[in-house]
């Protein structure tokens, strides 16, 4: 990993998911950011793979940062916004940390791998260990650094575990190219040795998805 | 300071999207800043309906404050110490460029009805003349409101390799039936107006001043929003606390909206307002592009930057969002921002900081790429 990439991840620790979206994404290519908030992960795509990149942010303070990086943003949201683009029109659109707070998953999902060649997305995991502890000892909805606020202001309202994305992905008849949990400390677990384990030890998860 | 002026004798006639042309043709206009070596530090600016190219200065006619100084000068977003700024007076217009009240060299006399139909691209048209004679090949930017923001849509869609990139605001593609609606209402107070003289006022030495003003009291309207007119005036009586039961300006909304219309009938020429309302109202790049409105957008390779306000109601957001999709489905590179505002219309001439900071940001992104 490059001196730049650990840059921001020392910078934006609870944003290691940008990291590996990073590596995840071929040279020179169109890209989608759905949800760009101020336009950190589509600069660092510019600047480290010089993709052709692309946002969507809902708040128009946000949009103003980005046109302020010279980024090419629409005030939008993918639950109404998406249908405009053309099928097959990036090859990546990235959807990171936002899934969760969408009406709905599951068509969101589909219109991802319409508009891009691939996707990818990046989950808070409630299956997480520290949700799982919070929930069966508090018996209360879990509040934790990653999902930090309460079940009645959090905006949060599809929340899923790296098994439940992964059955949906299934539904979908989506490939899962390549899938990363990130542990607390944002290190890497694999999902080859045991899904279990990725399910229960890593806080997020990012996913490369394309059409089978 | 008075407008500078450009006329464009009769080898070099205007040829109009009618088939008809005018010569010979004055564009009268305005500069700001500096034009740099490369001449690659240009912004024109495109003025509204009832706009002209006094954007900074005091208006020599109105002497109120230039219309969009909030956004154009020193230190300001359009910062004046870096950029050349051009606004000119549209064609058809009627503060120094030629229009229905300028003289026709075949009657000696003003055009009146004579004067040719109008459109938006010949606006544009107009305005590539001028750059043309100014020998500027390309701009960083064009920037407009409204009919200002037509003839940006204009420039991307007919002459989208001189710009680096565009800013539409508050603006739409086509004009919607609603707003013919209103137009056709102005003109028919006009019209309506015997001093009017079926356009001929000017040589009869008359003056359709009712027409006119009823005209703009209507247009001003749609201008504003239910929430501007309900906190600016309410029931409030004027200069008086209760109703004197005849028709009187008794409400301070009908004396705001009496002192519009009387105020512009000394700036503007009735004729002009004709042209140009009809001009907006012809303005229909969807149904130009056989229904698809990329299509119009697919040799625009540059930057743009539309922006719409959440109170504005003849230029409602979804128009803007509509170009957005067109622009995405043509792979341009686009910004899109919904200002939250309830000032209505004219919010894009108003103090809205968030449009201000939007092309504030946008137009120095593309001063780094290209300057």
């Amino acid at each position: 990993m490059d001196i730049k990439n650990n840059k921001i991840k020392s910078n934006s620790a609870s944003r290691v998911d940008f990291v590996v979206i990073n590596n995840m994404v071929e040279k020179d290519s169109r890209i989608l950011d759905i949800g760009c908030d101020d336009g950190t992960l589509l600069s660092m795509l510019i600047d480290s793979k010089s993709v052709d990149g692309r946002g969507i942010e809902i708040s128009s303070s946000k949009v103003n940062k980005c046109l302020a990086k010279g980024l090419s943003v629409v005030q939008g949201d993918a639950d109404s916004d998406l249908v405009g683009y053309p099928n097959e029109s990036f090859d990546y659109v990235v959807l990171s940390q936002t899934i969760q707070s969408m009406l709905d998953p599951y068509s969101t999902l589909s219109e991802l791998l319409r508009v891009g060649k691939k996707a990818i997305v990046s989950i808070p995991n409630f299956g997480y260990w520290r949700v799982r502890t919070y929930l069966s000892i508090f018996g209360k909805m879990p509040v934790t650094p990653s999902l930090p606020q309460t079940w009645y202001n959090t905006k949060n309202i599809h929340l899923c575990t790296i098994k439940d994305f992964l059955e949906l992905c299934e539904m979908l008849d989506f490939k899962i190219e390549q899938a990363v949990a990130l542990d607390r400390k944002g290190k890497q677990i694999s999902f080859a040795k045991s899904l279990w384990a990725a399910n229960l030890i890593g806080e997020q998860a990012v996913f490369l998805l394309s059409k089978k | 300071m008075p407008s500078k002026v450009v006329t464009f004798g009769p080898s070099q006639p205007l040829l109009l999207e009618s088939g008809k042309s005018i010569s010979p043709v004055t564009i009268a206009y305005q500069t700001y800043g500096k034009l740099n070596a490369k001449k690659t530090n240009v912004i024109v600016i495109c003025h509204a309906l009832t706009g002209d190219q006094y954007v900074i200065e005091d208006n020599p006619t109105t002497n109120r404050p230039g219309w969009w100084k909030r956004l154009v000068g020193k230190g300001k977003p359009i910062d004046i110490d870096k950029y050349f700024v051009i606004c000119s007076n549209v064609i058809g217009g009627c503060m120094g460029t030629t229009g229905p009240s300028s003289i026709n060299p075949k009657t000696n006399k003003p055009y009146a009805l004579d004067f040719p139909m109008i459109t938006i691209n010949d606006m544009v048209k107009t305005q590539v003349m001028l750059l043309d004679h100014l020998e500027i090949d390309k701009v960083l930017s064009v920037i407009g409101g409204s009919m200002g923001g037509m003839q940006v849509l204009e420039w991307m869609t007919s002459y989208p390799n001189r710009i680096h990139s565009a800013i539409p605001i508050a603006t739409a593609a086509y004009h919607s039936s609603q707003n013919i609606a209103f137009n056709e209402v102005g003109r028919q107070a006009i019209m309506a107006d015997p001093e009017w003289c079926e356009g001929l006022y000017i040589d009869k030495k008359k003056r359709p001043a009712k027409g006119l003003s009823v005209a703009r009291m209507t247009a001003h309207i749609t201008y504003l929003s239910e929430v501007v007119l309900e906190e600016k005036f309410g029931r409030k009586f004027q200069d008086r606390s209760s109703p004197t039961f005849t028709f009187d300006a008794d409400f301070q909304v009908e004396s705001y909206l009496r002192h519009q219309g009387s105020n512009f009938v000394d700036r503007f020429d009735a004729n002009s307002y004709l042209y140009l309302t009809r001009c907006m109202d012809y303005f229909d790049l969807i149904t130009e592009n056989k229904g698809v409105l990329a299509n119009a957008f697919k040799d625009f390779k540059s930057q743009v930057c539309v922006i719409s306000f959440t109170g504005d109601w003849l230029f409602p957001t979804s128009e803007s969002k509509r170009i957005v999709h067109a622009l995405n489905a043509s792979a341009a590179n686009v910004s899109f921002v919904d200002i939250e505002s309830n000032k209505g219309h004219d919010a894009f001439l108003l103090n809205e900081p968030n449009m201000l900071n939007a092309i504030d940001g946008f137009i120095k992104a593309v001063e780094s790429k290209n300057c």
